[in-house]
């Protein structure tokens, strides 16, 4: 379980309280970025969130990945579409609000032309959210996933994440379906309120 | 229709999309892909021959340019034109930032400037009696951009994007014609089509 104390636990490394884990033990950004590499998922757009800090910069450090900043989460959502139909796997990075803005291009582009869509979306908005309109967009994400009828999964437990994530990677590539993965509090140690 | 600005930039000749289309594929003798953006954008692209490399979008309006960029990224030896609306890129005019910091060379977007929304009802866009595209495109860093001043400078324009060192942006002024073929809507033989004219799909 995360122990977030800090403004935003991505910078260190209370992912999960350092004294529960193991020296050699994964964090949860390792294991985004490994499981991707397995995958050979190369093309990584992103638009940040704060907890995604040291997932952005790891990704960049690493010459395997081509990754970089868009303007719109849209965007990030066509250049990966693009990408896949020429032989090149990608995956975009988000927080919440960003998915927020989604619907329209998941409805119009992804689903109906059978786009392996992989979306990791850090969840701002709940477990100790201090801003109402995150809180509020939050509760849009999965209603709006449910209803396109799209393969979703909320990860919040360390021991469980290479599983969700390798098998959700496999599963959107195989039946070229979208999917979603949530990052919750619960895994990352989200964002809190200092002062 | 577009009302003409005083800004010298925009005193080229005002041409047709179907026309512009058909000249460009007639150029294309490398598979180049070409993605048509929503509406008429893609039905003249249908309009002139449905070639194996060619996408059509169904909606996601704005995205002709990202998507076209990710083909560029995949394909780095394969060139790639995008074309998209004025009303669609001002939605989106974000990624050009984007495209003009990753650099692709292969990639050549066409801006097909009737300063309306032609589809919905030819109402004039937002940006038709003020803005630039071109001086939009090239405060995004796209400095490999320009206007066509009529159908040969275009064709030249497409001829130099061939061998460019950078990404290159076309506007071109259009009339408010519509756009001459109906794109058939089946957005699952759109892209397995595409997907084998790339060369990433073998037919089944
Ligand atoms: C997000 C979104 N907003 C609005 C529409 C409705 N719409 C479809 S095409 C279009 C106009 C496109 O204009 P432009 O790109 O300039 O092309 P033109 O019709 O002039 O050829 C609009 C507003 C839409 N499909 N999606």
């Amino acid at each position: 379980m995360a122990a977030a104390e800090g403004q935003t636990s991505s910078q260190t490394s209370h992912d999960k309280a350092s004294h529960d884990r193991t020296p050699h033990e994964r964090s949860w950004h390792e294991i985004v970025l490994q499981t991707l590499k397995r995958n050979d998922i190369r093309l990584v757009p992103y638009v940040p969130d704060r907890v995604l800090t040291t997932l952005i910069k790891n990704i960049h450090a690493d010459p395997f990945f081509t990754t970089f900043p868009t303007a719109r989460e849209e965007e990030a959502v066509g250049i990966v579409s693009g990408a896949w139909m020429a032989g090149l796997k990608g995956a975009v990075l988000m927080q919440t609000s960003g998915f927020a803005t989604l619907a329209n291009v998941l409805a119009s582009l992804a689903i109906p032309y059978q786009i392996p869509l992989i979306m990791f979306v850090s969840e701002r908005g709940t477990l100790g959210e201090f801003n109402y309109g995150q809180a509020l967009v939050c509760r849009t994400m999965r209603p709006v996933l449910d209803s396109l009828a799209m393969e979703h999964h909320t990860a919040t437990r360390l021991d469980e994440f290479e599983f969700i994530v390798d098998r959700s990677i496999k599963q959107a590539i195989t039946t070229q379906a979208p999917v979603a993965l949530i990052l919750s509090p619960l895994l990352t140690g989200g964002k809190v309120f200092e002062k | 229709m577009n009302q003409p600005t005083n800004t010298p930039a925009r005193n080229t000749k005002i041409m047709n999309r179907f026309d512009l289309t058909s000249r460009l594929v007639a150029k294309l003798k490398n598979e180049e892909a070409v993605v048509g953006g929503i509406g008429n954008t893609n039905f003249d692209l249908w309009a002139t021959g449905q070639r194996p490399q060619n996408f059509y979008m169904l909606g996601s309006m704005g995205l002709a340019f990202p998507i076209a960029l990710g083909v560029a990224l995949a394909q780095p030896k394969r060139h790639v034109f995008a074309l998209e609306g004025d009303g669609s890129i001002l939605m989106q005019l974000g990624c050009l930032s984007t495209i003009a910091t990753l650099k692709p060379k292969n990639l050549t977007m066409i801006v097909m400037d009737n300063g309306v929304y032609q589809i919905t009802g030819a109402q004039p866009t937002p940006a038709a009696a003020s803005a630039d595209i071109i001086a939009i495109a090239i405060g995004s860093g796209l400095a490999n951009s320009a206007w066509a001043a009529d159908e040969e400078d275009f064709e030249r324009l497409v001829d130099q994007a061939l061998t460019a060192s950078g990404p290159t942006l076309i506007g071109v002024r259009i009339d408010d014609r519509p756009g001459t073929g109906a794109t058939r809507r089946d957005p699952v033989q759109i892209r397995e089509r595409f997907m084998l004219g790339l060369g990433v799909r073998e037919a089944m």
